[in-house]
C-alpha cells in the first residue's frame, strides 16, 4: 500500500479517534473473571434488617454518591392504629442513612425495607435509553455509561422503583452498579459487606453452589411489583404486601 | 415517596415540547384539508397553516436540547440510536417530517412565487430568493402542474407523518409502564386529537390577528369552516379524554386512590378548573353556540377569538397536567412532591417563555419572506405577466 506522508498526516487524527473508541469499549482488566459465568442478583431478608443505615453509608462512601441522592436506601414501615383503623406510615429520613429516630408512639407493626436497583433482566430503563447508554451486562448487572449518557432522564421516569437519579454535577443518570468494580474482582458489594445482620446477600444465580438456590427453594421469596414483569433480581424474604 | 423522586426530572420545557409539536401536527392537518380533501372554504389559511407548522417545528427540539444534561451528545441519537427506545426515533421522525414533508411541501407550493420574487426583488432579498429557487427557474405551466402533483403526493404522505409525529410524542409517555398516570394506549390518540385542536385554534387565531394587523377583512366563510373543524376535533378529543377518565374511575386499580387524591388537591386548579372547565367545556360551549345560533359576524369573530384563546390555554394545561402531574405522585403510591419552577434558570419560566414566543418571531420572518396572502400571491404573478 502506497501511503504518502501527506495522507498519513491526514489519517492520523482519524486513527487516534478510532483508537479512543476501541479503548472506550474495552472492559476494565479483571483477571480470572468470566463475564458469562455469572448472573448477579441480591437477596434481602427483611426480618433481619434493623434499619441501622450502614449499607446506605457504605454505598455513599464506596461510590461517592452525592448528598441527597441514593443508590440504596431504607424505608421504615409502621402500621399504627388511628381511630380504630390500621394506618400505614412510611418514612425514610435522609434515605435511612443515619438510622431512624425512635418514637414513643405506639404501633402495631414495624419493619425496615432496604431498596436499591433491582437489576431487572427485562429492565424498562434499558429499553427506553435513546442511545443505549444504559445496558445489561452479560453477567446481569444494569449499568450506565457515563461517557455516553445524554442526561435526558427518560430512564429515571421508566424505572418503576425510583432507583435512578441525575447526578447533579456530572449531569448523567446514576444508580446502583452492584459495586461492579468490586464483584468483578471477587469481592462482594459495599452494602453487603457492611450489613451487620447479614440482611443483604449478593447472589450469583448461575453458580450452583451459591446458597441463594437453597434459600429460594425453602423460603417464600418475592420481588417488588411483579405485575410489571421486569424480571427483577432483587429478592425479598418476608416482604409485606404493603411494600411497593 | 422514594427519596430519589422528590426532585422532578421533567420540567416546564418538557411541557412545552408536546405543546409545540402538537401545534405543528394540528396546523399541518388543517392545511391538508384544503389540499387533499378540497375544502375550499379554508383555503385562505392554507399557506399560513404551513408556515405556522414550520415555525413551530423549527423550535420544537430546542426545549429538549436545553433540558438535556449533555446537549453536546444529542447527535448520538442519530449516530447510534437505540432501536427499542421510543425517544431515539424522535430524531428520525422529526427529520422526516421537517425535510421530507413540511419543507418540501412549502417549497413546492411557493416555488412559482419564489422564482417570480427572485426576478422582481433587488438587493439581499433577491439573493435570498435566488438561493431558495435551488437553481430552478422553470415556471412553465407544465412545471407548475408537476409541482402541484408532487405537492399533493407530499401532502398525502404528510398526513400520516403528522399523525406519527404527534402520536409518537404521546407514545413516549403512554409506553412508560412504571407510571400509571401516563401508561395508557389512549395516550397517543388523545395527544393526536388535542394536537389537532391546538393547531387548528392557533391557525384560527393567527389568521384573525394577522388580518386585523394588516387591516384586511376576515373571510367569515373561512373562519366559520375552521371553527367548525375545531368544534368537531374538540368533541372527539374531549370524548377520548373523558373515556380515559371514566375508565380509570371505573377500573380503580391500585394507583387510583393516589391519583384521585392528586387530581383533587395538587392538580385541581390546573386540571379541573383550567384544563377541563375553562380550556375544554367553555370553548366547546362557545363553538356549539355558533353552530346552533346564527350570530352576527362581529360576535362570531369575538366568540372564535375567545374560544381559540381558551383552547390554547386548555391544551397547554393538558400538557402540563400530563408531564408535571405524572411526576407529582410517588410510584410507591405513598406520598407526593411539588414542582418548584425557577424563573431565570436553565429550565425555568423565562427560557420557556422565550421558546414559546420564538416561533411567532420565526413566523413573522417567514410571512415577510413568503407572504401567505392570496393578494400577495396574485401581485408578483401579475407583475410577471406584465413583464
Amino acid at each position: 500500500m502506497n501511503l504518502s506522508r501527506r495522507h498519513f498526516l491526514v489519517l492520523l487524527p482519524a486513527a487516534a479517534l478510532a483508537w479512543e473508541h476501541v479503548l472506550a469499549g474495552t472492559p476494565e482488566a479483571a483477571p480470572n473473571y468470566g463475564l458469562t459465568e455469572h448472573w448477579w442478583g441480591m437477596l434481602v431478608d427483611i426480618e433481619k434488617c434493623i434499619g441501622c443505615g450502614s449499607c446506605v453509608r457504605a454505598c455513599q462512601k464506596e461510590n461517592n454518591v452525592p448528598d441527597g441522592y441514593y443508590r440504596t436506601w431504607i424505608e421504615r414501615y409502621r402500621i399504627k392504629e388511628v381511630n380504630g383503623v390500621e394506618t400505614l406510615e412510611v418514612d425514610s429520613p435522609d434515605g435511612g442513612k443515619n438510622g431512624f429516630p425512635s418514637s414513643d408512639e405506639p404501633f402495631l407493626k414495624q419493619f425496615f425495607v432496604p431498596k436499591m436497583c433491582n437489576h431487572c433482566a427485562d429492565s424498562p430503563c434499558t429499553q427506553v435509553c435513546p442511545v443505549g447508554a444504559t445496558f445489561v451486562t452479560p453477567d446481569g448487572v444494569v449499568l450506565v455509561d457515563e461517557k455516553y449518557c445524554l442526561g435526558c432522564r427518560y430512564c429515571i421516569q421508566a424505572c418503576p422503583y425510583g432507583c435512578r437519579f441525575l447526578h447533579p454535577e456530572k449531569n448523567v443518570a446514576q444508580k446502583c452498579t452492584l459495586c461492579y468494580h468490586r464483584i468483578t474482582q471477587g469481592l462482594t458489594t459495599a452494602c453487603v459487606e457492611n450489613c451487620p445482620t447479614g440482611s443483604r446477600q449478593l447472589a450469583d444465580l448461575k453458580n450452583p453452589k451459591d446458597p441463594i438456590h437453597e434459600f429460594l427453594r425453602t423460603h417464600s421469596v418475592q420481588v417488588l411489583k411483579p405485575h410489571l414483569a421486569t424480571q427483577a433480581k432483587l429478592y425479598y424474604n418476608g416482604l409485606d404486601g404493603a411494600v411497593r | 415517596m422514594y427519596p430519589n423522586e422528590v426532585e422532578l426530572q421533567w420540567s416546564v420545557l418538557i411541557v412545552l415540547y408536546p405543546f409545540l409539536t402538537g401545534l405543528v401536527a394540528g396546523a399541518f392537518i388543517l392545511a391538508s384539508l384544503e389540499r387533499v380533501f378540497r375544502v375550499e372554504a379554508v383555503k385562505p389559511t392554507y399557506r399560513l397553516a404551513l408556515l405556522t407548522a414550520l415555525a413551530f417545528l423549527l423550535v420544537a427540539p430546542l426545549p429538549l436540547q436545553l433540558h438535556l444534561g449533555h446537549p453536546e451528545r444529542s447527535f448520538e441519537m442519530y449516530l447510534t440510536p437505540h432501536r427499542s427506545s421510543a425517544m431515539a426515533m424522535f430524531g428520525f421522525v422529526y427529520l422526516w417530517y421537517l425535510m421530507a414533508v413540511l419543507v418540501l411541501e412549502i417549497w413546492l407550493d411557493y416555488r412559482r412565487d419564489i422564482v417570480v420574487l427572485s426576478q422582481t426583488t433587488t438587493g439581499p432579498r433577491r439573493l435570498v430568493y435566488r438561493m431558495l429557487t435551488l437553481g430552478s427557474s422553470n415556471i412553465s405551466p407544465n412545471a407548475l402542474a408537476i409541482d402541484n402533483r408532487v405537492g399533493w403526493i407530499v401532502t398525502i404522505v404528510g398526513i400520516p407523518s403528522a399523525f406519527l409525529l404527534h402520536g409518537y410524542v404521546g407514545f413516549i409517555f403512554g409506553s412508560i409502564k412504571a407510571n400509571p398516570w401516563w401508561s395508557t394506549p389512549l395516550m397517543p390518540v388523545v395527544f393526536l386529537f388535542s394536537a389537532m385542536v391546538s393547531g387548528i385554534a392557533a391557525v384560527l387565531l393567527l389568521y384573525m390577528l394577522l388580518n386585523r394587523l394588516r387591516h384586511k377583512p376576515i373571510d367569515m366563510g373561512c373562519v366559520d369552516a375552521v371553527a367548525k373543524y375545531l368544534f368537531y376535533a374538540f368533541i372527539i378529543d374531549f370524548s377520548l379524554e373523558m373515556l380515559d377518565l371514566i375508565h380509570r374511575i371505573y377500573e380503580a386499580d391500585e394507583s387510583f386512590r393516589s391519583l384521585d387524591f392528586m387530581v383533587h388537591s395538587r392538580l385541581f386548579l390546573s386540571q379541573i378548573v383550567i384544563q377541563i372547565l375553562l380550556g375544554t367545556v367553555a370553548p366547546i360551549a362557545l363553538l356549539a353556540f355558533t353552530q346552533v345560533f346564527k350570530a352576527p359576524d362581529i360576535w362570531r369573530k369575538r366568540i372564535y377569538a375567545l374560544a381559540g384563546c381558551l383552547t390554547m390555554i386548555g391544551i397547554f394545561a393538558m400538557r402540563w397536567n400530563v408531564v408535571i402531574g405524572g411526576q407529582l405522585f410517588s410510584k410507591s403510591f405513598l406520598g407526593y412532591t411539588t414542582y418548584k419552577m425557577g424563573f431565570v434558570a436553565k429550565e425555568g419560566l423565562l427560557p420557556a417563555i422565550v421558546l414559546a414566543v420564538l416561533p411567532l418571531f420565526i413566523l413573522w420572518v417567514l410571512v415577510k419572506l413568503l407572504p401567505p396572502w392570496p393578494e400577495e400571491e396574485a401581485r408578483p404573478a401579475a407583475r410577471a405577466a406584465a413583464s
